[in-house]
């Protein structure tokens, strides 16, 4: 899986293609802890090139939202594809982790 | 054919038992001695029970066929975890793991953090890993936590467990990995077997009952569980386990945080710092904030938002308090530069003002930080779990003994298990009587543990069949009380004339003695000859550690009183005198040896009965016979070499 950052002043979105599985996992906490040490404390996950998600994916994924927390900002994730939204369901793991329709729409009642 | 004929005992051994007990209840209790009589319907209840939960089991034996072959690419990592054990042990069990044929990753687990044991896997190229930073302060989880930290470390889609002195097989995998070719099975389990054990068995620690038909009956009820060691489980099905369990802890936290908000703020409004009115206003705006978020939880909105939303708004009213503070200050500053009075200084910089305020509205210098109690709360609204090392954790941290609550969630959530029958890694038993206690009492404690936290006849996802299989284990531990009752009963007859039963007539004989021998006959004809009597003796004579193992556990669970828990070590303890590890025990064989003594009295006095006599001493005859094993286990030296030998022949 490839990862991308791009930052804006409002916050730094990361771009994920591929699988996000348990191969991906440490790779994305990896990326989004050092996103967060060089100071964008909020953070867009845009996953409309993740075609598939597994449990250890969505794991780290909420190892990365207590990073931004901790560091006093946020995480969130947008442009999810169906398998992902599944998964997200699943274990009822929308309700911590809510999807939003678009990068522009994650931040914009900040 | 075999399958029929324990049935066939089953069924006999429940319907003769049922018939005993109804009689024993109905129609033969001696209520004069209602002291004694009472407690021993009970436990003769309990045990009936028992054998029915282990009837149950072994009516669904299952002896499975070879798995498949192994899929060619499967990714293994092989987890050996350790605490404090000696390194060449360690390292004696790491490569032999390294050596396991499939492909797969070996990682040493060191709680210990041990900078040698570091060096040495290195050297051998082997992965080694220790908690990461995030443990600092919070609590560690024993066994559990190292393995949840692990996970969090490495990639592998299965993940074969073993404990530091559990040597595996080069065909481990190869023998274990096809069973997940079917896609909902979690966890392959393998027996636990110890290479340095005689053939007498002293210590009762191989479990040749419970690594045969009790785990291939649970099986076949899809309820094979978790031991700890030498299984594989499937790291989807872990992952899964700690989101729900995440999403869960999430939720009732941030429940009960806000549940309690509005008396944590009434609290706070009448401390003495309140009196302040801006403080005052602050607690408003908390109110404010915390009655929204109730609102927008009770309508079922997103936890990320509720939460995010109600740190942001707090966060801006103490900035804004603080902001306010600085702006008199800064005012009054100003005041005095216009009159001159300061000096060189001139008004601060405002750019030093914006850090300043940015610095007092952090946490430690917060007007909300002297009010703990609304603090307290605002922290707990969190979706961080600020209170645990790592928000996700896979393996369940309830107990002492995280494997069986793990598969026991892992069944709940649907996932499948398989018991494997075939020994495919080789251990070390304890070699003495004190660190074999600590193992039992262990075990025990953590069984115990989960039947309080999360009883398996009222969770959620389990069917029937497997609920019962989980709780037989559980009741199977409650034995201390029964074996208590089951040593006094003879001896208050001997020696006080006191008999519970109101006579003992052909009444008696013709329900307890079909019973006995049917029973007995099922325990056979199920250990296909191995002995079980080990087993049997030692489910009644460590009644001290099963009883000890109940009240602690209920003590930390109901009152949060620690359990004292040690970990087991894998080396032999001193020697010195172990006598006094079963002095309860010692007190009951005298007891019963007195009770022999007075009972020859009475009968010659003509004080009791000759049945009642002859019942009572084939009774305490029996109790002698399983507290007798404790005496060989006191006596027991450690594994020698020579013995060895033989054990390299058994294999």
């Amino acid at each position: 899986m490839q990862f991308t950052v791009e930052t804006t002043p409002a916050y730094a979105e990361v771009n994920g293609s591929g699988r996000l599985n348990m191969v991906a996992a440490p790779l994305l906490r990896e990326v989004v802890a050092a996103v967060v040490a060089k100071g964008s404390h909020h953070v867009v996950v845009n996953m409309e090139g993740t075609d598939f998600m597994d449990s250890s994916g969505l794991g780290a994924l909420i190892g990365c939202l207590k990073i931004a927390r901790q560091a006093g900002g946020d995480l969130r994730i947008a442009n999810v594809q169906p398998q992902v939204k599944m998964v997200l369901e699943l274990t009822s793991m929308h309700r911590v982790l809510t999807p939003y329709e678009s990068v522009d729409a994650a931040f914009s009642n900040d | 054919m075999k399958p029929f004929v324990i049935r066939l005992l089953v069924v006999l051994t429940v319907i003769l038992g049922t018939n005993y007990l109804l009689w024993r209840w109905l129609d033969s209790l001696n209520w004069s001695a209602w002291w004694i009589a009472v407690p021993l319907v009970l436990a003769e209840t309990y045990s009936l029970i028992d054998v029915g939960l282990f009837g149950l089991a072994v009516w669904r034996i299952r002896e499975r066929k070879t798995p498949p072959p192994p899929p060619s690419d499967a990714t293994v990592d092989v987890f050996i975890t350790t605490y404090d054990e000696p390194l060449d042990l360690v390292m004696a069990t790491a490569l032999a793991a390294r050596d396991i044929r499939y492909p797969h990753s070996t990682w040493i687990l060191d709680d210990g953090a041990r900078p040698e044991l570091g060096e040495l896997a290195t050297r051998h190229g082997l992965g080694y890993l220790t908690r990461s930073g995030d443990w600092a302060d919070k609590p560690r989880h024993a066994k559990a936590g190292n393995l949840n930290n692990a996970l969090m470390m490495t990639q592998g889609e299965f993940l074969l467990i073993l404990d530091a002195d559990q040597i595996p097989q080069p065909d481990i995998l190869d023998k274990t990995l096809g069973y997940f070719n079917q896609r909902r099975v979690a966890l392959v389990q393998t027996p636990q077997y110890f290479s340095n054990v005689p053939s007498d068995d002293p210590l009762g620690s191989q479990a040749p009952l419970f690594y045969g038909p009790i785990q291939q009956g649970k099986d076949g009820w899809n309820a094979a569980f978790f031991c700890g060691s030498n299984a594989l489980l499937r790291r989807e099905a872990l992952m899964q386990l700690g989101l729900a369990g995440y999403v869960a802890e999430v939720d009732r936290g941030v429940h009960r945080a806000l549940a309690g908000a509005r008396g944590a703020i009434r609290k706070a409004r009448r401390s003495p710092e309140a009196a302040d009115p801006q403080v005052a206003a602050l607690l408003d705006e908390v109110e404010a904030a915390t009655d929204t978020a109730r609102e927008k939880l009770r309508s079922g909105g997103s936890l990320s938002e509720i939460t995010y939303d109600l740190r942001t708004k707090v966060e801006g009213a103490v900035r804004s308090l603080v902001a306010e503070n600085f702006a008199a200050v800064e005012s009054d500053l100003a005041e005095i530069a216009a009159m001159d009075l300061g000096g060189a200084s001139g008004t601060p910089d405002p750019d030093q003002l914006d850090g300043a305020v940015e610095r007092m509205s952090q946490r430690d210098w917060s007007p909300l930080g002297a009010l703990g109690s609304v603090q307290a709360v605002l922290d707990a609204v969190s979706v961080e779990r600020p209170d645990e090392a790592q928000p996700v954790m896979p393996l369940a941290t309830i107990s002492v003994t995280e494997d069986m609550a793990t598969s026991m969630r892992l069944h709940s959530l649907g996932w499948e298990s398989v018991y494997h029958h075939e020994v495919l890694a080789h251990g070390l038993a304890p070699e003495d009587l004190k660190t074999m206690l600590t193992q039992r009492l262990r075990w025990a404690q953590g069984t115990i543990q989960v039947m309080l936290r999360e009883n398996p006849l009222v969770q959620r996802g389990l069917k029937l069949g497997q609920r019962l299989m989980y709780f037989s284990t559980m009741w199977s531990y409650l034995s201390g009380f029964a074996a208590v009752v089951y040593f006094a009963a003879p001896v208050i007859y001997l020696t006080l004339g006191i008999l519970p039963v109101s006579s003992l007539s052909t009444d008696f004989f013709i329900r307890f003695i079909p019973f006995m021998v049917v029973n007995q006959l099922l325990f056979a004809v199920v250990g296909k000859g191995v002995s079980t009597w080990r087993g049997q003796q030692y489910s009644l004579a460590l009644f001290p550690t099963w009883i000890k193992a109940c009240t602690t556990a209920a003590r930390n669970v109901w009152l949060g009183r620690p359990l004292g828990f040690a970990v087991t070590p894998k080396a032999r303890q001193s020697e010195g005198s172990r006598w006094n590890l079963i002095v309860p025990q010692l007190a009951a064989i005298a007891l019963l040896l007195a009770a022999l003594a007075a009972g020859t009295v009475r009968l010659a006095a003509g004080l009791n009965e000759p049945i009642g006599t002859l019942v009572n001493v084939a009774w305490v005859i029996f109790d002698l016979l399983i507290l007798s094993v404790l005496v060989k286990a006191v006596r027991y030296k450690g594994f020698t070499p020579e013995e060895r030998n033989v054990d390299a022949v058994h294999r």
